[in-house]
């Protein structure tokens, strides 16, 4: 449950939130029109665009954004508007050849309007943006939260689920967030290399992952999809295959998923052969499956691997056939991944392959 | 050009023979101590390598056209886009800047040189120098990858990427060095140029009397002091943590990723005043010049310049919105950063009372101005965007971000620098450059730039995150990025024509004369190009506008000035 000034925080942004789309809808609607940025159903979207914001650090954020471009959108008409009209009304022409206007070296009135003036705009500015930063970053953490670490590595995503005791990687499930039953996600940001950083557009801004310098954010989407995004910070050679997939699940989904992944490996008999292969093969040494000897943690954990829909951090699809091309050789799909190529035979990629697509 | 020539000592031929005459010719350029000369350096210097960088840019862009390319290898565009930043503001943004400052300032304060003419030189041979340096990684930087790695750790070089854990081989040694080297000569540039405007004005210029070009130079090179200092600073103990066991950003022993950001930005903030300043300054002269009017509210010009150049040394925390920092923090560094606009509004409303009531003249300098006025504006307002940090907590490392700075470095600094180049090249050749093909050249480049600048803000606000080398086909980025690639190569085709505009006109440019657009400061009182050291007496002068004083006897400028 949340605590009670947790809720009344939250009324009042809702409140905000309900105030300033009144106030910016015609500013959104003009923008739409500009733009034909604005896809035309909410939620989950595969342009992971800013403007279709699906939870509440992404609305509070999407709002002022809006307001912002009303003052400088304001700004700009009155501005570049006397540009024009002076290059229109005091261009050059054939009858004043030879006639040097007159000099005028400056007014202290106008000048100390024109001043007074971009003070006041950048005070309102500063209050509008002071007041939403407090509201997102210092925002109280509800006891009903989900606790999720988010660790960055050069190139995938690991997620871990300290209370539910969960580990995967590349793509996070959470459980939606309604105002009746509010389960915000709080994600604890670390790194186990270099700066990464963490975006999810449709959810909230990035925030950025650095060793030794923990950071945290929240999201609570409100409606259950799958949510995409990638790392914004540059880090290292394939920076652009670090996407992150974020499954937003109803609560029953949600449960499932936990309950799911809370078992060790399945351990299938006809895939014998392929477990006794990763495990006597390098595999282990970077790779954990539960329930087996493998231990390793320097390649995403891959105990339930079959319950994602991609590999190598969305760089491909999770097909048989991609898992054979990957194990072949990494550099297929994503060429400088930290994984080498495994230099099996091609029969010993197939019994791999066989006991990795076990693994629901 | 100045036609002194120095004799290769143990020649003895009165008429040497035409590869005798050449070389000689060559060695007056390399000993050169000439502040105009040198001028002329840095700005063909910093004109290669904007074509170098343009070309690195144009790579890109057809890599990043359409979904999944294979134009470039992930490694390539990594090179390539942080060896287009560095290059564009170290070996471009800065020499070319330099170069102008070099020339223009002794001539518009009546001086015959610079303060240090030796250290004129050297400045510029360490400039060279370091571009050289760092282009030669391309060759015998032995990276990750075997020999030829460029530096590919992004402009920004954020620690732990650049440790030896992460960044094994040259290339990021490669990059450190060389911009400590071309640091040194931008010091000492920076050192000449304070030194020249504060001691060797002309009789009557005091600092107030000082063209506007003057005074934003001396506050450039103070800024410059101040923040290459931390640049060096980060560089050297970065250099200390690759080899000497150093751990100032090793975060594998305990060091800071974070310090090096500060570092960083400390350095890279005040660094984009640095190259938009003498933009302002270019403004400030051409502006007046062609609508036929004195510069309105100049002291308020003045303290604005002081002004943005003080502000600019706090705002640097606003490239770490992300990084974590306090609510106050952040809240602090809106302020600051929003507080440059208040300065920054007083220029474009002087610059607009100066318009106001002229007589514009639209020939091709006033052309880059006017879209520089356009241009700056936008920059300024999405600058303000930014500065919102929550929302730049969505636009932050986003191809908003770059269009951004795209519009400053371009769309304000880049058509500035044009702007200057059809304005003075009379001066420094004798010869116009060809007005017609300077038109093709400015509408070309501006219907490329908003095609590639403006299409870019709304890849940004779809979520694209910049330096990915490719992108998914269904993040419906295709089309927008096509578009974008399109515009580049408008641009490219521009710059093109500019090259040629720059050779053609100088064999075959119509005549100049000293004063071609009847001007007012005291460049234009020599003859074209200026005879070494400038002026056979010194000048006296008596305003900010000796030359309409001359021309307006009844009516000079000193009778009314504040």
């Amino acid at each position: 449950m949340l605590n009670p000034s947790a809720t009344g925080t939250r009324r009042n942004m809702q409140q905000i939130r309900r105030l300033s789309s009144i106030r910016c809808r015609l500013v959104a609607f003009s923008l739409w029109c500009v733009t034909g940025l604005k896809a035309a159903a909410e939620g989950p979207q595969s342009t992971p665009s800013i403007l279709a914001p699906a939870s509440t650090p992404a609305h509070e954020i999407y709002g002022l954004s809006l307001f912002v471009l009303l003052i400088t959108g304001a700004i700009f008409a009155v501005v570049a508007g006397l540009l024009v009209f002076v290059i229109i009304r005091f261009r050059e022409r054939e009858s004043d050849a030879q006639h040097e206007p007159a000099q005028i070296y400056g007014s202290a009135q106008v000048e100390l309007a024109w001043t007074v003036i971009p003070v006041l705009i950048v005070v309102v500015l500063f209050l509008t943006t002071a007041r939403i930063i407090f509201a997102i970053q210092d925002e109280p953490k509800p006891e009903s939260a989900l606790d999720v670490t988010v660790i960055g590595h050069q190139f995938w995503w690991e997620f871990r689920y300290p209370k539910l005791n969960i580990v995967t990687a590349n793509e996070l499930h959470v459980p939606v967030s309604t105002s009746q039953q509010p389960e915000p996600t709080y994600l604890r940001l670390l790194s186990a290399d270099v700066d990464h950083s963490f975006w999810v557009p449709q959810l909230g801004g990035k925030t950025d992952l650095i060793p030794n310098h923990p950071n945290e954010m929240w999201i609570d989407p409100e409606e259950a999809g799958l949510y995409v995004g990638q790392c914004a910070q540059f880090c290292g050679i394939e920076h652009a295959k670090m996407l992150i997939r974020v499954y937003v699940d109803t609560p029953q989904q949600f449960e499932e998923w936990a309950k799911n992944q809370q078992q060790p490996g399945v351990q299938d008999a006809a895939a014998a052969e392929g477990r006794h292969i990763f495990e006597s093969e390098a595999c282990m040494n970077c790779h954990t499956i539960e329930g087996t000897t493998a231990h390793g943690t320097f390649g995403p954990d891959l105990t339930h691997l079959m319950s994602r829909a991609t590999i190598a951090a969305g760089a491909a699809a999770n097909t048989p056939r991609n898992l054979h091309a990957w194990i072949e050789d990494p550099n297929t799909f994503k060429p400088g991944a930290l994984m080498p190529a495994m230099q099996l035979s091609d029969q010993e990629i197939n019994e791999v392959v066989a006991y990795l697509t076990t693994l629901h | 050009m100045a036609d002194q020539t120095y004799p290769i000592p143990g020649s003895l031929d009165a008429a040497p023979s035409r590869g005798a005459a050449l070389l000689e010719w060559l060695h007056s350029w390399v000993v050169t101590v000439d502040h105009k000369k040198l001028g002329i350096l840095y700005v063909v210097y910093a004109l290669f390598f904007l074509v170098v960088a343009g070309v690195e840019a144009l790579a890109i862009r057809i890599q990043l056209a359409v979904p999944n390319a294979h134009f470039l290898s992930p490694e390539l565009y990594n090179e390539f886009f942080t060896m287009h930043g560095t290059t564009m503001v170290f070996l471009v943004g800065m020499p070319i800047l330099f170069g102008f400052a070099n020339y223009m300032v002794p001539l518009m304060i009546g001086a015959r040189d610079m303060a240090f003419p030796r250290l004129n030189a050297f400045s510029f041979w360490m400039t060279a120098f370091g571009g050289l340096l760092l282009y030669y990684s391309f060759i015998g930087g032995f990276g990750l990858y075997g020999m030829g790695a460029a530096p590919d750790v992004g402009w920004w070089a954020y620690a732990p990427l650049t440790a030896k854990a992460f960044s094994p081989g040259h290339a990021t040694d490669y990059w450190a060095l060389a911009l400590v080297v071309s640091g040194f000569g931008t010091l000492g540039t920076a050192i000449n140029i304070i030194a020249t405007i504060l001691s060797m004005r002309c009789r009557g210029m005091t600092l107030f009397r000082m063209p506007l070009f003057a005074w934003l130079m001396l506050v450039v090179s103070g800024l410059t002091l101040i923040t290459i200092t931390p640049l060096t600073a980060a560089q050297i103990m970065l250099v200390i943590d690759r080899y000497l066991g150093g751990h100032f950003f090793d975060t594998q022993a305990g060091g800071s990723a974070v310090v090096w950001m500060h570092f960083f930005w400390i350095f890279g903030h005040p660094e984009v005043y640095v190259l938009v300043l003498p933009a302002f300054a270019i403004a400030n002269e051409i502006i007046p010049v062609f609508s036929r009017k004195a510069i309105f509210g100049y002291p308020a010009m003045v303290a604005a310049s002081v002004g943005i150049a003080f502000i600019s040394l706090t705002v640097w925390a606003h490239h770490m919105f992300t990084v974590g920092m306090t609510s106050v923090s952040n809240a602090f560094f809106v302020l600051s950063t929003m507080m440059v606009g208040i300065p920054t509004g007083i220029k474009i409303f002087n610059w607009l009372a100066t318009l106001w009531g002229g007589r514009i003249r639209f020939a091709t300098p006033m052309l880059f101005c006017t879209a520089f006025l356009f241009q700056f504006l936008i920059a300024g307002l999405t600058g303000i965007m930014l500065s919102v940090a929550a929302w730049d907590w969505q636009l932050h490392n986003s191809y908003f971000v770059v269009a951004h700075f795209h519009y400053v470095l371009v769309g304000a600094i880049v058509f500035c620098i044009f702007a200057a180049i059809y304005y003075w090249y009379p001066k420094v050749t004798g010869r116009m450059l060809s007005e017609r093909l300077g038109k093709w050249h400015f509408w070309l480049f501006l219907i490329g730039f908003h095609v590639t600048f403006d299409t870019m803000h709304f890849v940004g606000l779809l979520g694209m995150p910049r330096s990915i080398y490719t992108y998914e086909a269904d993040r419906g980025w295709g089309t927008l990025n096509m578009v974008v690639s399109i515009g580049g190569f408008v641009q490219g085709i521009a710059v093109l024509i500019f090259v040629w505009n720059l050779i053609n006109s100088y064999f075959h440019g119509a005549k100049a004369g000293n004063d071609p657009w009847d001007a007012w400061t005291l460049e234009w009182s020599t003859p074209s190009p200026p005879p070494p050291y400038n002026f056979a007496t010194d000048p006296v002068v008596r305003s900010r506008r000796p030359l309409w004083d001359l021309k307006h006897p009844n009516d000079p400028d000193w009778k009314y000035e504040r």
